[in-house]
């Protein structure tokens, strides 16, 4: 194991991800090679059907590569089967998603609760501690709200919330920004840039969206199911080309 | 979770209400239905429950029921006295037959004829008049409903009198009696009288009812009496069930119960179960983004089966409860036969726990091929 792939917090190696079967099928990944590191930002970005969602959900362990080696803070995802891998993501992954995905009957603190709960916590100590992240956050007067009557800024800092309130080491966002306006959208990054740079934790980002560009630590440019170029700084010609496929 | 999956339930309120309801219709009607028929079926049986102080039957054998009646001689009385623990035997003569009131109407009562010297069989609630004058010449005893029937809102009155086969009877005290199946007035009187008061035939007495010796088996006594006489012999029990199946297989009743509470069972299943599976559904990536946030198959399934039970004991609770309360309000005002045993709320039970594990089954399916990848699907 070189000194590179110990740092890293995931590292991809040839990953492929094949869907359908002979005659209809879909190579949604074609031979990945990726490596993210804790404390950064990195981004996945370009066009629509490139395979960014597909590798996310591969990296999250919520989707088996066809072929290739991943390993997500340390562990070999590919060893990991069932319960294990179930309690694997629930323990180190933090999830935040496009629409947000809270559960509506719950109140904010609740759906904060929910990773905890899903961790053995009792749901008094765990609403405790959800209340004190919301009001880290900017939404301490938003508690006891349903996910309805609150913006959909603040439906996404409540996921943000949710995402991390269990401490995961790896932080994965799916479009994060991209049901939101530009000002709140580049709040909402803001607040990522913070936690994942304040805990070390590593966060992948995929999106479209040229206005987080500046958040990005490490851009990954996918293109037809391959990663085509990984740079420390927004690529030139991205936006562009994302706005020339949009 | 259990608070998670309560909340998923009931945040939904319209579909909430919407399964509850469908498991209550579904519970209200197959109880209803099926507590409706028993108490049916418990009316064929009145008469053998009424006519107490004998734990034995004795009958023709092609008998299939009370009301099916194919006289035996009085031969056959003095056969059963014979037969080793008996301890008494005595005569009772039941038929259909015409009353000819003083007002020139006819109106058909089944008339009981009870042993002259025991009386065995009389109706135990005297509600006027009194028993022992029963065996003043022409007396007869009429049950309360079927006084009601006859002289509609009229008091009470003792040696009323009315024709039956051209002999004048006379009333000498009104009874309790339960509703019989045929819903005719029940006429009491002396097994002397009741050959008299209809059409002479050459054969009269209907069953005999007899007695075990203290001690013995009403069932072995049976057996021998079938054995020594070659008559049907049956206990009381027994015989209540044998009217009661005749009436099953002779009658349509069971058929058109059956296809109500059936049709209770699919509507039900088809209104609750589309919308806990439309719930699911509707909650997919609910289910998703648990699934994603580390929730096992195991805990989305317990939370499913923890929905499905709180919806089948509220609904099961509602339809049960609104059942028994129909049953309770119709059967004094409208004289409904309703009869709720054990059996049927845990048929009904089961029914509807059916009901909810279908609808479960199906979406435990969808939620355990879930793909948690779904949460990142726009």
């Amino acid at each position: 194991m070189d000194v590179e792939r110990a740092k890293a917090a995931i590292s991809c190696r040839n990953v492929t991800k094949e869907f359908g079967s002979e005659g209809a099928l879909v190579k949604a990944l074609r031979g990945v090679d990726l490596d993210v590191y804790p404390g950064e930002i990195t981004l996945l970005v370009g066009p629509s059907g490139c395979g960014k969602t597909t590798l996310l959900s591969v990296i999250a362990g919520m989707m088996r590569p066809t072929a290739g080696r991943i390993h997500v803070l340390g562990a070999d995802l590919a060893t990991l089967r069932g319960h294990r891998l179930v309690k694997f993501r629930g323990r180190n992954v933090g999830f935040v998603f496009q629409q947000f995905n809270l559960l509506p009957a719950l109140t904010a603190a609740e759906n904060v609760t929910v990773p905890l709960i899903l961790a053995g916590w009792p749901r008094r100590k765990a609403l405790a501690r959800a209340h004190a992240l919301l009001e880290k956050m900017g939404m301490g007067d938003r508690c006891h709200h349903l996910p309805s009557k609150v913006s959909a800024g603040q439906q996404q800092r409540v996921a943000i919330a949710r995402a991390l309130v269990h401490e995961p080491k790896l932080l994965v966002c799916d479009e994060p920004t991209s049901a939101l306006d530009a000002r709140t959208g580049h709040t909402i990054m803001e607040l990522l840039r913070t936690v994942a740079l304040e805990s070390g934790r590593a966060v992948v980002v995929v999106t479209h969206d040229s206005r987080v560009f500046e958040f990005g630590d490490r851009f990954a440019r996918m293109e037809d199911g391959r990663i085509t170029g990984i740079e420390t700084s927004a690529p030139a010609g991205t936006l562009e080309a994302l706005e020339t496929v949009g | 979770m259990t608070w998670i999956a309560w909340r998923m339930l009931t945040g939904s309120k319209g579909k909430y209400v919407a399964i509850v309801l469908g498991i209550a219709f579904a519970s209200l009607l197959i109880a209803q239905q099926s507590s409706i028929f028993c108490g049916l079926m418990l009316l064929t049986t009145s008469q053998i429950k009424d006519l107490q102080g004998a734990d034995i039957w004795v009958m023709d054998p092609s008998v299939q029921s009370i009301d099916d009646i194919k006289p035996l001689s009085e031969n056959d009385l003095y056969r059963v006295r014979g037969v080793p623990g008996v301890q008494w035997a005595v005569r009772l003569y039941k038929r259909l037959t015409r009353a000819r009131l003083e007002t020139g109407n006819f109106q058909q009562v089944i008339l009981l004829g009870l042993d002259d010297g025991t009386l065995v069989g009389a109706p135990p609630q005297i509600v006027a008049g009194s028993l022992a004058d029963l065996r003043r010449p022409g007396a007869i005893i009429m049950d309360e409903n079927g006084y009601q029937q006859l002289w509609p809102n009229e008091p009470y009155r003792m040696g009323t009198t009315f024709e039956m086969n051209d002999r004048r009877a006379v009333l000498v005290g009104i009874c309790k009696a339960r509703r019989s199946f045929q819903t005719y007035p029940i006429v009491y009187t002396r097994y002397s009288e009741a050959v008299l008061f209809s059409p002479r035939e050459r054969k009269v007495l209907s069953f005999v009812l007899a007695q075990g010796k203290p001690g013995t088996d009403p069932v072995e006594v049976c057996r021998r009496i079938h054995l020594q006489t070659g008559l049907q012999a049956q206990t009381r029990e027994e015989f209540a069930w044998t009217t009661m199946m005749y009436y099953m297989r002779k009658t349509g009743i069971p058929m058109n119960f059956g296809i109500t509470v059936l049709l209770g069972f699919i509507v039900g299943a088809a209104i609750a179960g589309q919308t806990f599976y439309l719930f699911t559904i509707e909650n997919l990536k609910q289910f998703g983004a648990l699934k994603a946030m580390g929730a096992g198959n195991l805990r989305l399934v317990a939370m499913i089966l923890f929905q499905a039970a709180v919806v089948v004991v509220i609904g099961y609770g509602l339809g049960i409860g609104a059942a028994a309360g129909f049953g309770h309000v119709f059967r004094e005002s409208a004289r409904l036969a309703f009869f709720m045993p054990w059996q049927v709320m845990a048929g009904t039970g089961v029914a509807v726990v059916l009901i909810a594990a279908s609808a479960s089954l199906l979406s435990m399916h969808r939620v355990l091929r879930l793909e948690p990848a779904v949460v990142f699907q726009s």
